[in-house]
């Protein structure tokens, strides 16, 4: 690759790794480092989900003609901190009917596929846990054993309204998967490699959306209200449906084992914007026009990290604004939607963007 | 299955479920006992009287000053109008003929009171199919009609405005100024809530053709109201039989065919402007004149039995009257609108979705102490 990036991380990283594994023995090292990656992303993980409940209270407040909270720390930046304290501190109320072991690692099922799949996505160059041959495939995998934890959740809770909710979200997962899996492989296509770092280093000169134009914006829209519905947020909530189920799936838990849930959703949330940004809107790639050296290279100087986070947070904020204005589909409106219309639609798109990639149609 | 005995037999794979007494989307303590199979409603049986307070036999044992305050109990949001009923009622046994600014306020008032019930009902409704901005829009819309109320009269929702022979206080000198405000405000919101919710495809595509009421249904269970008109059948009282100053007022009443959730929406849609223009006309012409007119401390209506009704919010509402010559009338039994309403929605949720049941339920726009009394 002969394109010079300006913040490469995979310096200040490979010297870390330099240095842990020159000071002791090989199987030492390896320990440290997974343990130091695994603090760091737990730590992030926490974080994101933290402040992505405070954002979206926000632009919920936002597009609700409200404030928000404002009252913990400036414009209530502390709030959902003060939120985390109060649900750690809650009572666990066990659930007599309930069967106790899945019941009780249900929670961790949906954090832990969360906490995988973001292990794969790169911040910058050189600035990821772990960088696969087949990144994509494995955050597609890695993502829906979530649904695993939904089900089994709703399952042995014990309780009608949380069975129908765990059974909802099953269809609609186990249906919206191949949308969303199918979009990505129409980027696949054009990128020629599964490798996130591949395809992020791939639309140095454009990002995939331009360059693939019609089927890449065509499988863009088709990713996002696929990823929406994968991460049952409204207007594809129907696995808690509040109005209808109380509260679906989580309906029986209570303090730190609803909290996992809660955070489970945003985190799945920031996956899913993470992979629109990464695989169309070129990840930490900055905004590169071809020709354009001076431009190109001013946009260059802008952090990969920033643009990284300034591309999730539009998709967050996109996702959010789906939410607030929406109302709920109905669950034979859901497959409907996927089975006789996104499939067909990305079956087709697949074929178009092969048809493109051959006959080199793409910028 | 049709029967609905006590002992209803479940098919093999049905299941029961108990939609409240504690529901988000009951909007009360009302509760569904639905069985299911699967997604699909089979049955459902409303087990209704959580919130019975007895209203009917508190109202035989106190004065007729004393009773127009229990009535604002039964449906909080049309206050209002179950306070006139009262008043209607007494006025009409003892044959006073109320000054013409009495009926001109009471029917603005009402009106306000209209739409600030269809307001909330809108909220709530798009609450139920999932848009819960629509709440806060509805909310934000409500707020300036409340406040007029409480300059008006010190109540924001239960008004306890009338009183036999007119109302308690004259109008705030603010008053026309503020309701013609308002309606200009309100007539640049309304078209917001067709683009939130009555123009949406999803929402649409749940409400259109879902819970139909057949104009047959309608008239044999009763049904009044938006919910009845919807379907067709002609039930407005201020039409059918004028009080206060419906008569001198040229308004529409809104009339569909198609008996679905979508047109019962619908419907309720374009009654807030029909209520607007109804106010528009009255509200520049309202008579000089008493507010009230002069009445004995202890009011005793002459012995026989009387029936009244209005329109409110959710249809008619009447109360049937019978006095023994005394204080306090010998029975008071109220015709309430959500009961009979209630009474029709087993018919419209069969072989629908639970989706189905919530958005047909909020369709009716229930207010459940008004059910129970």
């Amino acid at each position: 690759m002969t394109f010079k990036f300006l913040y490469d991380f995979s310096i200040l990283t490979q010297a870390i790794d330099k240095a842990i594994t020159g000071s002791m023995s090989p199987f030492w090292a390896m320990i440290t480092e997974m343990t130091i990656i695994g603090v760091l992303i737990l730590a992030f993980y926490a974080v994101v989900g933290l402040y992505l409940v405070y954002a979206e209270r926000k632009v919920c407040a936002f597009m609700q003609n409200r404030v928000g909270p404002n009252r913990v720390g400036p414009w209530g930046f502390f709030q959902t901190i003060a939120d985390l304290i109060k649900l750690l501190m809650k009572e666990l109320i066990p659930i007599k009917a309930a069967d106790k072991l899945l019941f009780n690692i249900a929670p961790f099922i949906v954090i832990i596929a969360g906490f995988m799949a973001i292990a794969a996505v790169p911040f910058a160059k050189g600035l990821h846990a772990v960088d696969f041959n087949i990144g994509v495939f494995y955050v597609m995998a890695v993502s829906s054993i979530g649904v695993i934890g939904i089900l089994l959740a709703g399952w042995s809770s014990n309780n009608k309204y949380s069975l129908i909710g765990a059974m909802r979200s099953g269809a609609q997962i186990v249906s919206y998967e191949l949308s969303v899996g199918m979009s990505l492989i129409t980027i696949v296509i054009l990128a020629g490699s599964m490798q996130l770092s591949t395809i992020v280093e791939g639309q140095h000169d454009l990002w995939f959306i331009f360059k693939g134009h019609v089927p890449a914006i065509i499988a863009f829209i088709v990713f996002l209200i696929a990823g929406t519905a994968e991460t049952n947020r409204g207007p594809f909530d129907l696995a808690e449906a509040e109005s209808e189920l109380t509260a679906g799936f989580h309906v029986e838990y209570s303090g730190i084992k609803f909290a996992f849930f809660f955070l489970a959703e945003y985190m799945n949330m920031f996956i899913v914007a993470s992979i629109a940004a990464t695989v169309f809107l070129g990840g930490w790639m900055p905004f590169h026009i071809p020709g354009l050296e001076g431009f190109n290279h001013v946009m260059d100087y802008i952090p990969p990290f920033l643009w990284y986070f300034v591309k999730t947070a539009f998709v967050i904020f996109l996702m959010m604004w789906f939410k607030w204005t929406f109302p709920r589909l109905r669950i034979d409106q859901l497959l409907t939607l996927e089975w006789k219309y996104l499939l067909p639609i990305n079956l087709f798109n697949i074929l178009l963007m092969a048809l493109m990639v051959l006959m080199g149609w793409y910028f | 299955m049709t029967e609905t005995t006590e002992n209803y037999q479940l098919d093999q794979e049905e299941y029961i479920i108990n939609m409240g007494p504690q529901h988000p989307s009951t909007h009360g303590v009302l509760r569904f006992e639905v069985s299911l199979k699967g997604e699909m409603v089979r049955n459902i049986r409303p087990h209704c009287g959580y919130i019975h307070r007895g209203i009917e036999k508190m109202c035989e044992k106190n004065t007729y000053q004393q009773i127009i305050h229990l009535t604002d109990r039964l449906d909080y949001l049309s206050a209002h109008s179950n306070n006139e009923l009262v008043c209607l009622t007494v006025e009409e046994a003892l044959e006073i003929e109320v000054p013409e600014r009495v009926k001109y306020i009471r029917t603005i008032m009402a009106e306000l009171n209209r739409i600030a019930s269809h307001q909330l009902w809108w909220c709530s409704m798009g609450m139920d199919m999932g848009g819960l901005t629509c709440f806060f829009y509805g909310l934000r819309d409500r707020e300036p009609i409340l406040d007029i109320f409480e300059e008006t009269c010190g109540g924001r929702l239960l008004l306890s405005y009338n009183c036999p022979g007119g109302v308690m206080y004259d109008l705030h000198p603010n008053f026309q100024k503020r309701v013609k405000d308002y309606i200009k405000y309100f007539r640049k919101k309304l078209p917001e809530y067709d683009a939130l919710l009555s123009g949406n495809i999803i929402f649409l595509e749940r409400t259109k053709g879902l819970g139909v009421l057949t104009l047959e249904d309608a008239i044999s269970f009763g049904v009044t109201g938006p919910t009845g008109r919807a379907s067709g059948f002609s039930c407005d009282i201020r039409k059918t039989q004028p009080y206060s100053a419906y008569s001198k007022v040229d308004f529409k009443e809104i009339l569909y065919t198609e008996g679905d959730t979508f047109h019962r929406y619908k419907a309720r849609i374009d009654e807030m402007w029909e209520s607007m223009n109804i106010i528009e006309q009255l509200i520049d012409n309202i008579p000089e004149g008493d507010y009230a007119v002069k009445m004995k401390p202890i009011i005793k209506l002459p012995a026989g039995e009387y029936y009244k009704s209005v329109e409110t919010a959710r249809g008619e509402l009447g109360l049937y009257l019978i006095s023994d010559g005394n204080k306090s009338p010998y029975r008071f039994k109220l015709r309430s609108p959500n009961f009979i309403n209630l009474g029709a929605l087993a018919s419209m949720v069969k072989d629908t979705k639970i989706a189905d049941l919530v958005a047909i339920s909020a369709s009716l726009d229930l207010v459940i102490p008004d059910i129970d009394r």
